[in-house]
């Protein structure tokens, strides 16, 4: 199967219902894309599927056949929002910040508090009580 | 000159975090993300019933391919050690709770690994749940001041009350994993550790002879809160076995179910109070009864009800104190190390007492919480004398004024809103002589660029590498940029202690201070790489020295409990929904005296994050345990605070410098979740709902509600 | 014991037609949306079937129109695109609002309408929605369409009239008259399974649909009654009690449903009031 990762082409023998996340992880060696749960519920695996957020511990990799993938090796180092996270201390043990980072994009430009607040309900942090991640955001838009 | 300046600062300045960059772009390494040639991975299977005996095994698999360990390989002694020797590192026949380790498997290929079933023949006994009908102790302590009967006798009112609070799990984000590499007769463990000299310790008893030598390196680590303090030497110790036996690095990572299974979790409380005062809200007697249920081994529980009882009659000053308190066991895991070490549970039973204190006696409840704090002078409990840094006072009037407390309080009588609050402290480093059993070593050197911090404190997310290198950084008087801090190793790093009771900062930074001070008067006039250059290396290796006041007595739990004590107030405004009965927190006030915040946005995070998972504590976080088990141990139904959950929080942070730690600082990690979850029932109980327990779920308001006249 | 994924099979169709075709001919076949629910059947080895049919390709049952009065949802709208849909937000607002609560916005990009209805879970979000909406299922085989009222399309626990070889293709929404209300109570405030959800429409007659109170989502039609013809609220509680079946379980008990049900069955019936005609 084939699809993009990161802006590359990649094509991989593998199962289809193998789990994106293991993929990424094992058969493509991108492993900031982190496993919290294995159940949706942290959102610590998010990766972006044709620029939307989803769980790659939730997705069957035969699903993104054809589809861009993006993890978060894919924003290179120097992203406004990996800037403002490190300026606001909105990582604090880091497990969660690559798919907290990688929501936060789909947020758009200026996001108001209350679209943070309800874009991110499905990445659990439990070291920032994140104020400190809503003050990266904000920062960096 | 100016920006010179202001790098020769680095303390009081939110300086970039050492690890922030790393983890903002993912190439931060956790143990899962590390892979060594040949490697196996490792399972555990785990008793099903919670008190018995284990008759029999029975691999259903063929075995070619797999490593199979049980306690029979283990070449030292089976045990995993800590305060007590109580706890096998495999079981060989007694089984005491659900989720115990029997047996250990390691394969190359994940799948095959777990598909591989095992049966476990279990005979059944009879389990003991409820701690105050368990015939077992762990520890009991008794802590007594003045005369008891002489103060009922003064009183004239008498308020009772009995308290309880859950279960806790820690749901740090990356559960629980450790990687054993056996290298040239020694054996190497990399994992997600708090403590790495714990697990050092633990593995040189199991492993024994069997290997030259024994390794703990921490890897980055997502999340510890505690949990990653004393049972990740049980897990380094599984991987070992199967390394050892194996003869190939196996890493051992847990999926969250089994994480939320079979680890420790915050130690449930009974906390009853039977409290005496004038008729002016003087409290003149406090007797205090603490039931710890400590779960099937010992663990910690004994210094979890140590600092438990310590905190457990709030930072209040009276004469008369009785505090009874013991640890159970129990046939349930066992319940361990959580931020907050006991104090949260009974600091929840001594606040919301209080409040039931102002109801009962007409007052109001900032008066009489201002009428009993501890003031510079007073003693605690234990006799104590606190310092001129208590803050107690301070904090409260700030915490009232800034929350608006008075008004809203009015405001909101007879509304579906509430506002509530609480007082609390938390005392900084092991408690009475433990710093001194401890004797901390902290080392610097002097590299080719600057200075290298080598410690064995970890980095869990808090700020350790950057709040070290700035500490370092102001006493030698280069800049933060030139100070680098190694990864704890055991082969590399002294003994700092653990990184546990809020005494990374003010007892291991103290240390550093002070050796940083001494590499200074040896550098003369050079900076650190010129005198590297002319001398080659150099490094200095401080000790914890105790401050010579301390006195404490052990047995009779009298006298200097703490070095320091950090102070604070919270105010947390809720609304209730009668439908629904569901509580959300709508604003909190946090107000915290913490020396110096010697990294102002690291210790922000710090109150923030502590709060969050106090809050959780009190209305969302409920462990429901079915004969011995969690059945919830899944994040689905295990719930914590997402962003919508959690509301503004307005954070204070008061610097009353403590002139035994660096540059004032006191302990600040615990701090913040001893106050949400009182503060949170406060404000419920405005409401007109009688609620004494947490969590606070709305299942358990309503019953409070349907109860309460 | 962790099913091993790489002994699963995926059925790779081409088109709706060869998806049927697939259905029919190399059956028995597990339909799979947006898989949300599959990995935690995995982890657990509760899987009960090894072969599945991968839907998720299949573009033209993403789509969201308006058929003369008539809103069809595809059964792959995910939603993401339910939320989005001003078609949805305008006929059927309480299906937006839904699908608003259902999990974090990762949920949302995947789970889909037809997932819900076909996994028929007790607790599923949307279908409170459906059921006051008398929604029509549509299913289709390789030879001939159904609609099935979706009052008839749960036949117990977790239960359907689907047959193997069918598949839910889409739903049919006929124009709802009168006031839409909605009410999610969750353990949290996002990413929860539901303990109580409701749903319910003020118009000539009412319509109030509960979940997470029985084996299937239920229509109160007795209370439904009462209500149209002038009841008191103490008589709709009463008669609510009789309709419902809550139980204890990991998340809540049945006291509390029972509660709950009956105060927001009030509290929908006093906002909605003096606005209906």
């Amino acid at each position: 199967m084939r699809f993009t990762l990161n802006a590359r082409e990649v094509e991989l023998n593998v199962a289809p219902l193998a789990r994106l996340l293991d993929v990424l992880r094992e058969d493509c060696g991108l492993t900031g894309t982190k496993e919290g749960c294995g159940e949706g519920e942290c959102g610590a695996c998010t990766v972006l599927v044709d620029g939307e957020a989803v769980c790659a511990c939730l997705v069957p990799v035969a699903q993104v056949e054809g589809a861009e993938v993006v993890t978060i090796e894919g924003l290179g180092d120097d992203h406004p929002l990996q800037r403002a996270f490190m300026d606001e201390v909105g990582a604090q043990c880091g497990i969660c910040t690559p798919g907290m980072i990688l929501t936060a994009i789909t947020l758009g430009p200026r996001p108001s508090l209350a679209k943070i607040r309800r874009g991110l309900a499905g990445n659990l942090c439990r070291c920032t009580g994140y104020e400190a991640i809503y003050r990266a955001i904000h920062r960096a838009s | 000159m100016r920006e010179i300046r202001s790098m020769l600062n680095a303390v009081g300045q939110s300086v970039p975090r050492k690890d922030g960059i790393g983890k903002a772009t993912g190439q931060a390494r956790y143990a899962d993300d590390l892979r060594f040639p040949g490697m196996l991975h490792g399972r555990t299977i785990r008793s099903t019933i919670p008190c018995g005996r284990l008759a029999a095994v029975r691999l259903g698999f063929d075995p070619a391919g797999f490593t199979v360990v049980d306690h029979r390989d283990i070449p030292g002694r089976n045990v995993v050690t800590l305060i007590a020797d109580d706890q096998p590192c495999l079981v060989e026949r007694e089984i005491r709770h659900v989720a115990e380790p029997v047996l250990l498997l390691a394969h190359e290929n994940r799948e095959a690994l777990l598909g591989a079933s095992v049966a476990l023949e279990e005979e059944p006994a009879e389990p003991v749940f409820d701690p105050e009908r368990s015939p077992t102790a762990f520890k009991t302590i008794l802590i007594e001041k003045g005369d008891l009967a002489a103060g009922f006798a003064e009183a004239d009112h008498v308020v009772e009350g009995t308290y309880c609070t859950g279960h806790q799990e820690h749901v740090y984000i990356e559960p629980q994993a450790v990687i054993a590499v056996p290298e040239d007769g020694g054996m190497t463990v990399y994992g997600s550790i708090q403590c790495p000299f714990y697990a050092h310790r633990a593995l040189a008893v199991i492993l024994g002879d069997a290997v030259a030598r024994v390794r703990v390196i921490q890897t980055e680590t997502g999340g510890g809160f505690g949990g990653k303090e004393e049972y990740p030497s049980g897990i380094a110790a599984h991987a070992a076995l199967l390394a050892l036996k194996s003869d190939r690095p196996v890493k051992l990572i847990y999926d969250r179910v089994e994480d939320m299974l079979a680890t420790t979790k915050r130690h449930p409380a009974i906390v009853r109070h039977r409290t005496g005062l004038t008729r002016d809200g003087r409290l003149v007697a406090m007797d205090i009864e603490v039931i710890l249920d400590g779960g099937a081994y010992q663990t910690l529980s004994a210094v979890v009800l140590s600092r438990g009882s310590i905190h457990a009659a709030g930072p209040y000053r009276c004469d008369n104190i009785r505090i009874a308190a013991r640890a159970m066991f129990t046939n349930t895991p066992p319940n361990g190390a959580f931020r907050g070490f006991g104090a949260p549970q009974t600091q929840f039973g001594v606040e919301v007492h209080m409040e039931r204190i102002a109801e009962a006696l007409g007052l109001d409840p900032v008066r009489l919480r201002e009428r009993n704090l501890l003031r510079p002078g007073d003693t605690t409990a234990t006799g104590q004398r606190v310092g001129q840094d208590c803050a107690a006072l301070e904090v409260l009037r700030t915490a009232v004024r800034r929350s608006g407390f008075r008004r809203k309080r009015k405001a909101y009588a007879g509304t579906g809103r509430g506002i509530g609050l609480a007082m609390y402290w938390h005392g900084s480093g092991f408690t009475g002589s433990g710093e001194l059993k401890l004797a901390s070593r902290a080392t610097i050197e002097l590299t080719a660029t600057g200075v290298r911090v080598l410690t064995s404190s970890t980095e869990l997310g808090q700020g350790t590498r950057t709040m070290h290198a700035q500490i370092v950084a102001d006493a030698l008087g280069v800049p933060y940029e030139q100070v680098e801090v190694a990864m704890p190793d055991t082969g590399l790093v002294p003994d700092s202690g653990p990184t546990v009771a809020s005494r990374t900062c003010m007892v291991v930074g103290r240390i550093l201070q002070r050796a940083a001070e001494e590499i200074r008067a040896k550098l003369g006039d050079a900076t650190p790489a010129e005198y590297f250059r002319r001398h080659g290396p150099l490094a200095v290796t401080g000790q914890y020295e105790q401050p010579e006041w301390i006195r404490w007595d052990e047995i009779d739990y009298r006298g200097d409990a703490y070095a320091a004590y950090a102070w604070g107030c919270d105010v947390v405004e809720v609304e209730l929904d009668r439908d629904t009965w569901e509580v959300r927190p709508v604003r909190v006030t946090v107000v915290n005296e913490i020396g110096k915040a010697i990294h102002p946005a690291l210790a922000r995070g710090q109150v923030e994050g502590g709060t969050v998972q106090g809050l959780g504590y009190a209305l969302l976080e409920r462990v429901v345990m079915r004969n011995g088990a969690m059945a919830n141990a899944q994040l689905t139904n295990y719930i914590i605070p997402t962003t919508l959950d959690t509301p503004k929080l307005d954070v204070v942070l008061l610097e009353h410098p403590y002139d035994g730690g660096p540059f004032g600082a006191k302990g600040l990690g615990e701090l913040p979740i001893d106050g949400p979850a009182p503060a949170v029932v406060n404000a419920i109980r405005q409401l007109g709902i009688d609620v004494r327990g947490i969590p606070a779920v709305p299942e358990a308001i309503r019953e409070a509600a349907c109860a309460s006249p | 014991m962790r099913t091993a994924v790489s002994r699963l099979e995926l059925l790779q169709p081409r088109s709706l037609q060869h998806a049927l075709r697939m259905l029919r001919d190399e059956g028995p076949l597990t339909p799979l949306a947006g898989a949300t629910d599959l990995y935690v059947a995995v982890n657990f080895g509760t899987l009960d079937s090894t072969r599945f049919l991968n839907l998720w390709g299949l573009e033209p049952l993403r789509r969201i129109t308006l058929c003369g009065d008539t809103l069809r949802i595809g059964a792959l709208a995910t939603y993401t695109s339910l939320i989005r849909s001003r078609l949805v937000r305008q006929r059927l607002p309480i299906l937006a609002r839904a699908a608003l609560e259902v999990g974090g916005v990762q949920i949302q990009n995947r789970g889909t309408l037809g997932g819900n209805v076909a996994n028929a879970s007790p607790a599923g979000d949307t279908l409170p929605v459906l059921a006051v909406a008398e929604a029509v299922v549509v299913l289709r085989s390789v030879d001939r369409e159904r609609r099935v009222p979706f009052a008839e399309f749960y036949t117990g626990y977790r239960q359907t009239v689907r047959r193997p070889d069918e598949l839910i293709v889409g739903l049919e929404i006929p124009p709802v008259e009168g006031r839409q209300w909605f009410r999610k109570v969750g353990t949290r405030a996002a990413q929860a399974i539901s303990k109580v959800v409701i749903a319910a429409v003020r118009g000539s007659s009412p319509r109030i649909a509960l979940g997470s109170v029985a084996p299937t989502v239920i229509r109160l039609s007795q209370v439904e009654h009462a209500l149209g013809a002038g009841a008191g609220m103490d008589e709709a509680v009463h008669r609510l009690d009789q309709d419902i079946q809550p139980i204890d379980d990991l998340r809540s008990t049945a006291d509390y449903r029972r509660d709950v049900a009956g105060n927001l069955l009030q509290r929908f019936w006093a906002e909605t009031g003096g606005l209906s005609s």
